[in-house]
């Protein structure tokens, strides 16, 4: 029953059966019944996950390195808990933006950038070919392991030609499946339903097959699991192997292996496809989360007692990666380990079937596509129908996907065990987390940043783990592995930087994760993001917000039938059909084309050509750009300018008006001027009218009286003297003034002694003053006064002041006295009456020019025969006494209790 | 003989208006300001007054003021007698009932030939 053709025959049998429910599933769909629409098989679709690794390869890694295996599917546990907030973003977005595969969303979330989407597509493609290879191998491996047992399953592949190996044929049998169920519509967001159906189908089969063996080994080769646990017991060498320290790594190797799984199972190419592509309703998340963990625990429950049982009973020299294979076969059973062999093929090809045809969408719209648009013949030859173009440029990918995931099995696989390259492609996978996980919460990643954080890190795996790969296979020389590149220790592949003592899946995985991160944030901070990419990180990182839902709006002109020209073109005329119906019952194709089915028209274009292909098609037919941010950006530039030119012009509008207010003041200023020029002139006038009057009175009646007595003649000739003296006088008074307001002063300032000059000043009135009765009492309580003063404008201060003072006096007893004494600095010189004194507020007033001190009514009949001022003496000397650096004020008497005006003045240095 | 009472707060003005109006053959009155002129006034009524503007105390402005709503005076020749030369206090003497006006310095034979009109017109 083992013979070749009996397990070609089974193998190829469920193939075909596969083929059956694929396409039960596809018509399915067609007549509206979907069998995809429910949750469970949502769940089982994402089991994918389990490849022929999971099958063949867990017992193997439990048998070498004890429960560590765990951790592979605590990851995905991990995240699915966490759907609710991620993998629901991830759907959410994907659905509004159309998106048809990883490279496809990273692309989009980075301004649709068609370069980005062809790094991770390619990315993709090396990082997952030996993903590829391995679970060819694995069917290559248990097929040889079924058909030669108990003889070792040794075969060297190269060794054969290709035709023999069966493995080539899988492969061949998987394209044209591929090509049937997954090349069927070409838009890839349509979803594949038939082959979801398939796949959901192998998760059942493979988690029946390896129940199976698991009950049976442990219920029918041994007594139960308590049977076959004290017989591990009994073992010391193998409670060892399978305890917590056998984990690679130790705390490091749990952990950095969690983070991949966790990372692996969001960003592995056929797991974005099961996960967020084929997603029918974002409710299925909420049941998947836990049936698929449920999943996960089943299928991993007995790994760890077939390990055991492989390890206890002798199957011979088998590899434990063989082992579920090997047990039944050594119980001398046929029917079980076909039907593990089964098992295992289904999960092979499951992997195989999704990831081929996630990688093969994003080779056609991510690599081909943009090139194809850009270069020119496809436009001369652009009359013919592109949609058959497509799928073919698809066909094509799949069918070298497979050939180099074939020839990778062939000439490298060989080397590797299962779980090697399993972990070797999850590395790989998880460099798009931090593109894909960052950018959608944080609005600030840029392209560039993402790019050249990607680039980091997928060179930084390469050199720590593809290449060391080749090497150990052979294909390289070894050494640098020991020494490091080109001698230098700090750039040995599996201690980088001196990073000794990690496994080398999370050494790689902290260098290459820690540059991509690190890159992508640090290079976002200072790059900054295109118009269309500021709008695709709105829409991505406010996902989940119901406001956000539109893509871009075009504000540009197209008719309605070059849309669908352009649409046939690509997507066939049912499909363009659909897309651009119309509530009009009659369309015209001249008609122009709404926004919104402009819109339609490139959301369908992304599901089938990805968001960057799209753009370019749509802008080429739409005249005019798209509005997006760039435009809104540029509208609201124009009208903040508007609203910038309507602040200037207010500010303007402000300045003049402080301006003319300041106009205002400074003419009010002036006219105040000018009325205090008008007045000075005025007083002037007066003052001069004043003396004036009696010199021609006077003159008039001695020139007409001839016979006038001698007495009053002379009388009268004294009068015109004294009051032409006065008017001198007066004349020199207001030149005087004018000078000081002008700042003509001439004085020549010298070092004199106050003392000396005071005395002087002193005997210049004194015999005035006594004439008049007045009482000068002098002290001066300094022997010498030093100052630095013009003596003779000082000597007309102090008589002024001495002459003041006489005039208001007291009538009856006028006294008056002057005193001169050193105060801190400086020389104070005080003249204080006997008379009335000056009223507080006038106090400022008596140095107005002009000004005339009222006398009271009462006091005016004993004010006869006292000589008035002109009103400018005490003007004067403040200009004279400011001039040299001193004050003249007014204060109460201290002892006379009239008036006291101070004259102070600085001492001259010695 | 008619009086005039002459207001002035200058003395030597007041020494030659004095003077002229005694040769003239007028009783003379003088006051050095508004307070007194008024009680002159009350006193020994004039038969004219000379008065001055800018007085000590209240003014000539307000002397005539006061003069003229007396019904008693109202009809009493004044002559300002003014330094300031300008038209505003010309018009505002005459508004106020001022019979005529003087500027500083004057011509004697002028102010002589205007009290002894004024006076005879009076008569």
């Amino acid at each position: 029953m083992r013979t070749d053709p009996v397990v070609l025959t089974v193998a190829f049998g469920y193939l075909a059966l596969l083929f059956v429910i694929a396409a039960w599933g596809d018509r399915r769909a067609e007549t509206g019944r979907s069998v995809i629409g429910s949750p469970t098989v949502y769940a089982l679709s994402i089991a994918v996950y389990c490849t022929a690794w999971t099958f063949y390869g867990s017992v193997g890694r439990a048998a070498e390195s004890g429960p560590s295996f765990l951790l592979i599917y605590l990851g995905p546990t991990l995240a699915m808990l966490m759907a609710p907030f991620m993998i629901r973003k991830m759907v959410r977005i994907a659905s509004t933006q159309r998106i048809t595969s990883i490279a496809d969303f990273i692309s989009a979330r980075y301004g649709k950038s068609s370069s980005l989407g062809a790094l991770v597509a390619l990315i993709a493609l090396i990082g997952i070919t030996p993903y590829i290879a391995l679970q060819l191998k694995a069917i290559t491996l248990s097929h040889a392991v079924l058909v030669n047992y108990p003889q070792a399953a040794d075969f060297r592949l190269a060794d054969e030609s290709f035709w023999v190996d069966k493995s080539f044929w899988v492969a061949l049998v998987l394209a044209v499946f591929i090509i049937l169920f997954g090349t069927r519509h070409l838009d890839a967001s349509e979803r594949h339903e038939g082959m979801v159906a398939a796949i959901a189908f192998e998760s059942l089969v493979k988690l029946v097959a390896f129940l199976t063996i698991g009950v049976f080994v442990v219920f029918v080769m041994f007594n139960g699991p308590m049977d076959l646990f004290s017989q591990v017991a009994e073992s010391p060498r193998l409670v060892g192997a399978l305890g917590l320290d056998a984990v690679p790594g130790g705390a490091t190797g749990w952990v950095g292996t969690l983070v991949l799984a966790f990372l692996a199972f969001l960003t592995l190419p056929r797991q974005f496809q099961v996960l967020v592509v084929e997603n029918v309703d974002e409710r299925h998340l909420r049941r998947a989360s836990w049936l698929f963990p449920l999943y996960l625990v089943a299928i991993n429950l007995f790994v760890i007692p077939i390990a055991m049982a492989g390890m206890l009973l002798p199957v011979g020299n088998s590899d434990p990666d063989s082992f579920v294979l090997t047990l039944p076969l050594s119980a001398g059973l046929e029917g079980i380990p076909l039907l593990v062999f089964i098992g295992g093929l289904s999960a092979a090809t499951g992997m195989v079937i999704v990831e081929t045809i996630a990688l093969s969408t994003m080779v056609s719209n991510q690599l081909v596509m943009p090139l194809l648009l850009r270069s020119k013949r496809l436009q001369l030859s652009s009359q013919g129908e592109l949609a058959g173009w497509l799928l073919g440029i698809r066909r094509v990918a799949i069918v070298l996907i497979l050939l180099l995931g074939y020839l990778y099995h062939a000439l490298i696989g060989d080397s590797y065990s299962l779980v090697t390259i399993g972990l070797v492609s999850f590395a790989a996978a998880a460099q798009f987390a931090p593109a894909l996980l960052i950018g959608m919460y944080w609005r600030g990643a840029t392209r560039v940043g993402a790019s050249l954080g990607l680039i980091a890190g997928f060179v930084i795996w390469v050199y720590t783990l593809l290449l060391p790969g080749f090497a150990q296979s052979g294909w390289l020389n070894p050494d640098f592995l020991e020494q490091g590149l080109w001698g230098l220790g700090w750039l040995r592949p599996y201690a980088l930087f001196g990073l000794e003592g990690w496994d080398i899946y999370s050494h790689s995985l902290l260098w290459s994760l820690l540059a991509n991160v690190g890159i992508l944030v640090g290079v976002s901070l200072f790059t900054r993001q295109s118009a269309l990419e500021q709008t695709q990180a709105a829409l991505f990182t406010n996902a989940m917000n119901p406001g956000l839902q539109h893509t871009s709006l075009w504000r540009g002109q197209t008719t309605r039938g070059e849309l669908q020209t352009l649409l046939s073109r690509y997507l066939g005329a049912n499909a363009t059909a659909r897309i651009l119906a119309d509530q009009k019952s009659n369309p015209n194709n001249s008609d122009p084309a709404p926004p919104a089915m402009i819109a339609r028209a490139e959301q369908a274009l992304s599901g089938a050509l990805g968001s960057a292909s799209a753009r370019v098609l749509i802008n080429s037919v739409v005249r005019g750009e798209a509005l997006d941010l760039e435009s809104i950006l540029s509208i609201l530039d124009t009208t903040s300018q508007t609203l910038e030119y309507n602040r200037r012009l207010e500010q303007k509008s402000n300045e003049l008006a402080k301006i003319g207010e300041e106009l205002r003041a400074a003419n009010e200023r002036l006219r105040e001027l000018d009325r205090l020029k008008d007045e000075f002139v005025a007083m002037v006038s007066h003052e001069l009218r004043t003396p004036l009057t009696s010199i021609r009175a006077f003159a008039e009646i001695l020139r007409d009286g001839k016979d006038l007595p001698e007495d009053k003649r002379i009388h009268f000739l004294e009068v015109v003297v004294l009051e032409s003296q006065r008017l001198s006088r007066l004349i020199e008074e207001i030149l005087d003034l004018a000078r000081l307001e002008s700042g003509r002063l001439t004085l020549s300032p010298q070092r004199l002694d106050l003392v000396t000059l005071t005395r002087h000043s002193v005997d210049a009135v004194h015999r005035l003053q006594e004439d008049r009765g007045v009482t000068l009492q002098v002290d001066i309580d300094m022997d010498e006064a030093p100052v630095i003063g013009d003596p003779d404008r000082l000597e007309q201060v102090i008589i002024n002041l001495l002459d003041n003072a006489g005039k208001f006096a007291d009538d009856d007893n006028p006294q008056v006295r002057l005193h001169l004494a050193r105060h801190k600095e400086h020389v104070r010189l005080s003249v204080e009456d006997n008379g009335p004194g000056i009223a507080a507020e006038e106090r400022e007033r008596v140095f107005e020019k002009f000004h005339q001190i009222k006398r009271f009514s009462g006091s005016a009949g004993k004010a006869r025969g006292r000589p008035r001022g002109s009103g400018l003496g005490l003007p004067i000397s403040r200009g004279i006494v400011a001039h040299l650096g001193g004050r003249l004020w007014v204060e109460d008497a201290p002892q006379l209790k009239g008036a006291c005006l101070v004259m102070e003045l600085p001492q001259a240095p010695e | 003989m008619a009086k005039v009472l002459v207001v002035d707060d200058e003395p030597n003005i007041v020494l030659s208006i004095e003077f002229l109006m005694q040769q003239a053959g007028f009783d003379v009155v003088t006051a050095e300001d508004g307070e007194s002129a008024l009680e002159r006034v009350a006193e020994t009524p004039p038969d004219l007054i000379l008065l001055d503007i800018s007085l000590p105390g209240i003014s000539g402005f307000d002397v005539l003021e006061q003069l003229r709503g007396d019904p008693q005076h109202a009809r009493l020749p004044i002559i300002m007698l003014t330094a300031h030369g300008r038209e505003v206090e010309r018009e505002k003497g005459l508004a106020l009932g001022a019979d005529d006006y003087v500027t500083k310095p004057f011509s004697t034979q002028a102010l002589v030939e205007k009290v002894k009109s004024l006076l005879a017109e009076d008569a």
